[in-house]
């Protein structure tokens, strides 16, 4: 969540401040004028004390709901947080144990290459056949704009329904894709989707593909409607029709905001759980466990919090590594 | 920096004041009054289990004399909130819990002691009450209690002959005979949950299997059983990521001929009178075990509120639960087996359905008995080691000890 802030946050600002001062666009403009002031004669003109009360909700509502849980997770990481804690209130500090214990399990490595598989692969899927329809859609023709919204309907359906629902569809003997697949004759065994170990983390990525779908069209297609339809023209005269088009117009211009759709995209999938929750629980035989089910079990299976919070403050340190490296490279294209 | 100082102090102010509020409204104290409600806390939250405890519940209420303010929580989140409700010290009056969960939560301090309030918990089955039993003392009293059996389908049977199996090497054969396109001999639930545990318990401690040494021959035994039933083709390499729900489902739509199940499912059963069924007991590895399975079911418990007087109602209300006429009552509605001693006779003649379950709960273990808050872990290897074998991630022999390295 920290590094979803951090990446919608301006992109000029200062990149290792708190995000809670960046977000708002009323500090900006107010940060160095306050700094050129001689000492603090016209500090507590109307003028600051209403700035300060327009910053100060907005100031609230960070700290509680963003700042508070970032900072429980922190100092739950390095305490015995058990079942016992919730009622005596006693949580003593272990130090780094938990995080021992994270590293010494032995479905740390395979949770961490999971994750980073299933966030490739996912991203990688969602971003060319995101990329592939929108571009599908930018030409107008009948019902596209009906179509478009169709498109939609993954992100509409409650994840817990979705997955449900692929569940059956993957079933090994009677699941809908099997027998679509055999039917047709392009199998003639039936793929243990969800079933074997080799094939479970494939299963999860295409359901992940599925949902997140809807999100890159809709940012792409965004994206697409703000290149001018000039530069096409101007570049169809000189020739460039087709994929050149797309090499030297589409691309360049949609640059911003493919970091953004592939930014955000990490960070949403680094903690992808409901699906996988949904669809195998993280098997078979710990097939799928990325980092987020681990922290969701050790927290909320085996009431080992500090464990689980150890794991989600991992998670969040990824995050924000990608969330850094967008704001850096939104700075240089700004500086360039 | 000093309007800074004084907004920093009105923002604290501000955060700190309904705090304080709530800590007044909390600390109200009704000893030495007398007590005329109670909260109850409980995970029946769907139909008709819903209304079928509300019964039970008002009964008692009636007969203790206080009125009841109940919530009811899916039984996912229940430990969630028992947890969130200890941790604000807003615990209900009673509340219950599944039979597991009584000594992690009993740990804590959270539970009272029925023992403190006299409440006489003698009549009730050994069995019964080892989950609820921590340092000698017991922290509740059980409802009618359910376990798992062998359902089969009498119509599919008969039509192949077969009798509904009673050993390891029968339920084998029968599986196998029973397998045709696309209906297998046998479903059960392997899942990476508890669920899978749960349902792989009754072969391993029939065998004489136990959750102490994961890595004996009984239960490699039990974990072979599994892997030939599912490598012979007589069992879906889905089980793997059934629930018991699918397990259900696969059974009533006729692609399963027997299933292992428990009683809950017979209502969702009734609503398919296509499929005659019966039950039997868990088939035995060798002449002369006894079918053991877990022993399921729900608990009332009495939180330690502080209100001394509540918790005294509480236990009164929590003691009217176990009488034999609210056991007998909830038993024949719920489908499940009273575990007041002296019941059973009497419940398989009027439910006669439940003979085999009614017998299989008084053999039946509790899954906490032996290890208490370490049976997480224990269930934990148990399901993992039984992914592993089934999808051929590690061999039979070799599938606990690499579970248990997880």
């Amino acid at each position: 969540m920290l590094a979803g802030l951090l990446s919608i946050a301006e992109p000029e600002g200062p990149v290792n401040h708190m995000p809670t001062i960046e977000r708002s666009p009323l500090q900006a403009p107010e940060v160095p004028r306050a700094r050129n002031m001689k000492g603090g004669r016209r500090r507590f003109s109307e003028e600051n004390i209403a700035k300060v009360l327009f910053v100060v909700p907005a100031g609230i509502y960070l700290a509680l709901f963003f700042g508070y849980p970032v900072l429980k997770n922190i100092s739950m990481s390095f305490q015995a947080y058990t079942t016992k804690t919730f009622f005596t209130g006693v949580a003593p500090w272990v130090g780094l144990d938990n995080y021992i214990t994270v590293f010494q399990s032995n479905l740390f490595t395979p949770a961490l290459i999971n994750t980073a598989l299933f966030t490739v692969g996912s991203i990688a899927g969602q971003f060319v056949i995101g990329l592939a329809l929108a571009s599908f859609f930018r030409r107008r023709f009948r019902l596209s704009n009906f179509l478009r919204s169709m498109l939609l309907l993954p992100w509409l359906l409650p994840l817990i329904v979705g997955s449900a629902t692929w569940r059956s569809i993957l079933d090994q003997d009677s699941g809908v894709l099997n027998r679509f697949l055999e039917a047709t004759g392009l199998i003639h065994d039936p793929i243990p989707w969800l079933t074997s170990p080799a094939v479970a983390l494939s299963a999860v990525v295409l359901v992940n593909i599925w949902v997140g779908i809807p999100f890159n069209v809709t940012i792409l297609y965004g994206g697409l409607q703000d290149i001018p339809e000039e530069l096409y023209e101007a570049a169809a005269l000189d020739g460039a029709t087709g994929w050149k088009a797309f090499r030297y117009i589409t691309w360049p211009n949609l640059r911003p905001v493919v970091s953004v759709v592939l930014v955000l995209g990490v960070v949403y999938t680094l903690k992808v759980l409901d699906i996988i929750l949904g669809l195998t629980n993280g098997g078979p035989a710990n097939a799928t466990q990325t980092l987020a089910v681990r922290s969701y079990q050790t927290s909320f299976v085996d009431f080992q919090f500090g464990v689980g919070a150890a794991y989600s403050n991992i998670l969040i340190l990824i995050s924000l590594l990608f969330a850094i490296i967008y704001l850096r490279a939104n700075r240089r294209t700004v500086d360039e | 920096m000093k309007t800074k100082g004084r907004i920093t102090a009105a923002l604290a102010m501000a955060a700190v004041l309904p705090l304080t509020f709530t800590a007044c409204s909390g600390g109200t104290s009704n000893a030495g009054q007398d007590v005329k409600t109670l909260t109850v806390l409980d995970s029946y939250n769907n139909e008709p289990d819903k209304s079928i405890l509300q019964d039970s519940i008002d009964k008692c209420a009636a007969q203790v004399g206080v009125t009841i303010e109940r919530t009811t929580v899916p039984g996912k989140d229940r430990m969630q909130t028992v947890l969130q409700r200890s941790s604000s010290k807003t615990l209900p009056d009673v509340l219950m819990l599944d039979n597991p969960e009584v000594k992690d939560v009993a740990a804590t301090g959270a539970l009272a002691p029925l023992g403190d309030f006299n409440v006489d918990t003698s009549p009730f089955a050994g069995n019964s009450l080892d989950a609820v039993t921590q340092d000698g003392q017991v922290y509740g009293l059980p409802l009618p209690a359910d376990t798992l059996g062998l359902f089969y389908n009498k119509e599919v049977l008969a039509a192949a002959g077969v009798q509904p199996p009673k050993t390891w090497g029968e339920l084998k054969a029968a599986a196998a005979k029973l397998t045709t396109g696309d209906r297998y001999g046998l479903a059960l639930s392997a899942a990476a949950t508890y669920e899978g545990s749960w349902q792989f318990l009754p072969f391993m401690w029939t065998n004489g299997g136990d959750e102490t040494k994961l890595d004996s021959p009984e239960v490699k035994e039990a974990l072979q059983l599994y892997v030939d039933l599912v490598n012979s083709g007589s069992v879906s390499k889905s089980i793997v990521n059934w629930t018991q729900a699918d397990v259900k489902d696969q059974f009533v739509a006729g692609k399963a001929a027997m299933m292992i199940n428990g009683p809950w499912q017979i209502p969702a059963l009734a609503k398919a009178p296509q499929v005659q069924w019966d039950s039997v007991q868990i088939p035995v590895n060798k002449p002369g075990q006894t079918p053991t399975a877990p022993l399921g079911g729900m608990v009332w418990t009495v939180p330690r509120t502080g209100d001394e007087a509540k918790e005294k109602k509480a236990a009164e209300f929590v003691a009217c639960t176990g009488s034999e006429d609210s056991q007998m009552s909830l038993g024949k509605a719920r489908n499940t087996v009273p575990v007041r001693a002296g019941l059973q006779e009497k419940y398989i003649q009027e439910v006669p359905a439940m003979k085999a379950f009614t017998e299989q709960v008084e053999n039946a273990r509790a899954r906490t008995g032996k290890l208490g808050a370490e049976w997480p872990k224990a269930a934990t290897t148990i399901y993992t080691a039984v992914q592993l074998a089934l999808t051929g991630g590690a061999s039979v022999d070799e599938a606990f000890a690499r579970a248990a390295a997880g």
